[in-house]
């Protein structure tokens, strides 16, 4: 070969290069696989159809963007992995993720310290964004989901003792069910067990034994889909007829799959309905359905969907993806209508948005009604 | 006094199911001498080989059943087999350590091919079997644990048989007590432990189809926290003793069961293993085992 054919690689690679250098990088992490696999599928599915839809209208600031998505095998300690590759090699300008707020946590104090925004589609426990001024979401808290759960029990189920099983290794489990567990006593309910698992567990036959001998009328069970349907399919077994009702985290078809019949009689809050009949929610869910092979999206989808329409309109208000004036575009977002919603940043960088309540009814899922803050 | 009766039900099914696995570990080690770590992971692809069967086969039915978790425990035999024929034989005249290490190699083969090949997202796993609930006054029990408590009891029994009053039973002990002088009598070692390889595996298959149908989601990594729990049930009966396996297994889920049911609840497993550190500190050589001096 020589010198100069042996340059020709060379040239190419660099040409590449400065063609990479006219997209926007955008980095996402979440849980493609795994446990909480439904989660990361979802919303990566939101994600990337709102990616397309924006490159076919041209991009944002006249470049396309360029979406890395990497894996965090719902693992503990994955995320940061995956999200300081992201940062540090690929030189994402904005970070998107996680639909769980353990996750979430993981990752928040390394796109803050390195100045990149980053938008939590779903994770709802406070502390997520408590991380520093780069962090975001763009879903309701959960105080806002408890205290709607806590109401829901009261109003609608019309009951007065409850019954808690949560998960002590997920942050969301712990922090929802002690929101659900102040508001619900604040109005005159009681708790009549508070019993705990790991996440992972398969038994929970023990801890439905207690709950049944408490006298509890209906469980709260703020937990991820998996536990949950495991844990209501073993309650039934058990002969425990009462209703059981949980958080954003049952949000996924494999809650069905699992527990089959037991579901019955079982209600979730949630942040977005494809029931739901406005025309922006109708186009949006034939659009997802039309690219994800009939598919109906989730909550998550949505969110993850939203999500970039976030960014995306940040950074064209920027005009820039330069971290802190990045930041601060995201910061002022204030009435940005999207399919799960009108998103306005408030001060805490949070989303102020209604819930859904969904009810299980004969093996399908029900919209049962919105809940306004 | 319900709620407690009720615990001790729940207990013994979950125990029962560690009781299983815990058979496995415990018979590779009374022939071998060394903990097959891929025992779990055997587990894992049993409830695999079943949850594909599934598919073809109708849900609800006593023979579909059947014939799922023969199958599945076939696929077990055949693999345990492979991984003693590929992994541990070469290595019959090397170290226990180096074994031993082997043995965590296959586990982790196994379970991340397992990622690559079921896919790392849980499934479900089908209802193979008819299900329904007991009702014995106010204490719930249903078919399919007492399918679990009922198949433990019956292999620990032909266990205990095959290896007591058979001839392939008599030539597994001559190889666990010297197996030079076994061959020299003229057992066939090769034989004897690809056998105790494919038993124990097929025990592991029935242990991963009947724990799939209690707790029916199943992913590659299934195979650990059930595994840790039945090895640490071998060792607190007797490692190499069956029934001892079995006893393990059931006090390990028990006072499992009873900690969870308890306020306690979220120290869950460390209570259990606590309980555990303090019996073998006063038996050493586990409930129903023997000390041996190691010989030099």
């Amino acid at each position: 070969m020589s010198p100069r054919l042996r340059l020709l690689p060379l040239l190419a690679a660099l040409g590449s290069v400065a063609l990479a250098q006219e997209t926007i990088k955008i980095g996402e992490y979440s849980s493609l696989t795994g446990k909480e696999a439904s989660f990361g599928q979802s919303s990566h599915h939101g994600i990337v159809l709102a990616v397309e839809e924006i490159n076919a209208a041209g991009g944002v600031l006249g470049k396309k963007i360029e979406l890395i998505t990497e894996d965090n095998q719902t693992k503990p300690g994955e995320s940061a992995t995956v999200v300081n590759k992201l940062i540090s090699r690929d030189k994402v300008v904005a970070l998107i993720g996680e639909v769980a707020s353990g996750r979430s946590l993981e990752a928040a104090p390394i796109a803050q310290r390195s100045r990149i925004p980053m938008i939590a589609p779903a994770a709802t426990n406070p502390k997520v964004t408590e991380t520093g001024n780069y962090i975001f979401r763009v879903c309701f808290i959960d105080p806002f989901q408890g205290t709607a759960m806590a109401k829901f029990a009261e109003d609608t189920l019309k009951v007065k003792k409850v019954a808690i099983a949560s998960s002590v290794s997920s942050a969301y489990s712990v922090g929802l069910a002690r929101f659900f567990r102040e508001t619900f006593t604040a109005g005159g309910g009681t708790i009549t067990a508070e019993q705990k698992f790991s996440e992972g567990d398969k038994d929970f036959r023990a801890q439905l034994t207690a709950i049944r001998a408490s006298g509890a009328e209906a469980v709260f069970v703020p937990a991820y889909y998996t536990e949950a349907a495991l844990l209501i399919r073993q309650a039934r077994d058990l002969g425990m007829t009462m209703p059981f009702f949980g958080g954003d985290g049952w949000e996924a078809p494999q809650l069905l799959e699992i527990g089959g019949a037991a579901m019955n009689g079982t209600y979730y809050s949630t942040h977005f309905s494809a029931e739901n009949k406005e025309p922006v929610v109708a186009d949006f869910v034939a659009r997802y359905k039309a690219r994800w092979d009939g598919e109906v999206p989730g909550a998550f989808s949505a969110l993850g969907y939203d999500s970039v329409y976030v960014l995306v309109d940040a950074i064209k208000r920027a005009g820039t993806t330069d971290g802190p004036k990045l930041r601060d575009a995201i910061a002022q977002t204030k009435g940005f209508a999207g399919v799960t919603g009108i998103t306005t940043i408030n001060a805490q960088r949070d989303a102020t948005k209604p819930a859904a309540i969904i009810a299980v009814r004969d093996g399908k899922l029900e919209f049962l009604k919105t809940v306004a803050p | 006094m319900t709620e407690f009766l009720q615990q001790l039900l729940n207990g013994l099914s979950l125990g029962a199911i560690y009781a299983l696995i815990a058979l496995g570990y415990t018979m590779v080690y009374g022939v071998l001498r060394f903990i097959n770590f891929a025992h779990a992971d055997v587990f894992m692809v049993g409830a695999f080989a079943g949850y594909y069967l599934g598919q073809f086969l109708p849900e609800d039915t006593l023979w579909g059943g059947s014939i799922v978790l023969i199958g599945a425990m076939a696929a077990s035999a055949a693999l345990g087999m492979t991984i003693e024929r590929l992994a541990y034989r070469p290595l019959r005249n090397a170290p226990t350590l180096n074994v031993l290490i082997t043995a965590i190699g296959v586990s982790l083969l196994l379970q991340y091919s397992g990622q690559v090949f079921f896919g790392a997202a849980p499934r479900t796993f089908p209802p193979v079997l008819p299900s329904r609930n007991f009702e014995i006054g106010t204490l719930t029990l249903s078919s399919n644990q007492l399918v679990v408590i009922g198949v433990a009891i019956a292999l620990v029994v032909a266990l205990q048989f095959i290896v007591f009053r058979t001839k392939m039973g008599t030539a597994m002990r001559a190889v666990s007590l010297n197996p030079k002088a076994a061959q020299l009598v003229g057992v066939n070692n090769n034989v004897v432990i690809t056998f105790t390889f494919a038993l124990g595996s097929a025990l592991a298959g029935a242990g991963g189809i009947l724990y799939s149908l209690n707790y029916p989601s199943i992913d590659p990594l299934m195979g650990v926290m059930p595994g840790l729990k039945a090895f640490v049930a071998a060792i607190l009966g007797g490692i190499g003793n069956i029934p001892g396996a079995a006893l393990g297994g059931l006090l390990l889920g028990t006072v499992e069961t009873f900690v969870a049911g308890s306020q306690y609840s979220t120290y869950k497993d460390a209570i259990a293993f606590a309980i555990l550190i303090i019996i073998l500190l006063f038996r050493p050589a586990g409930l129903l085992g023997r000390f041996t001096a190691e010989k030099v």
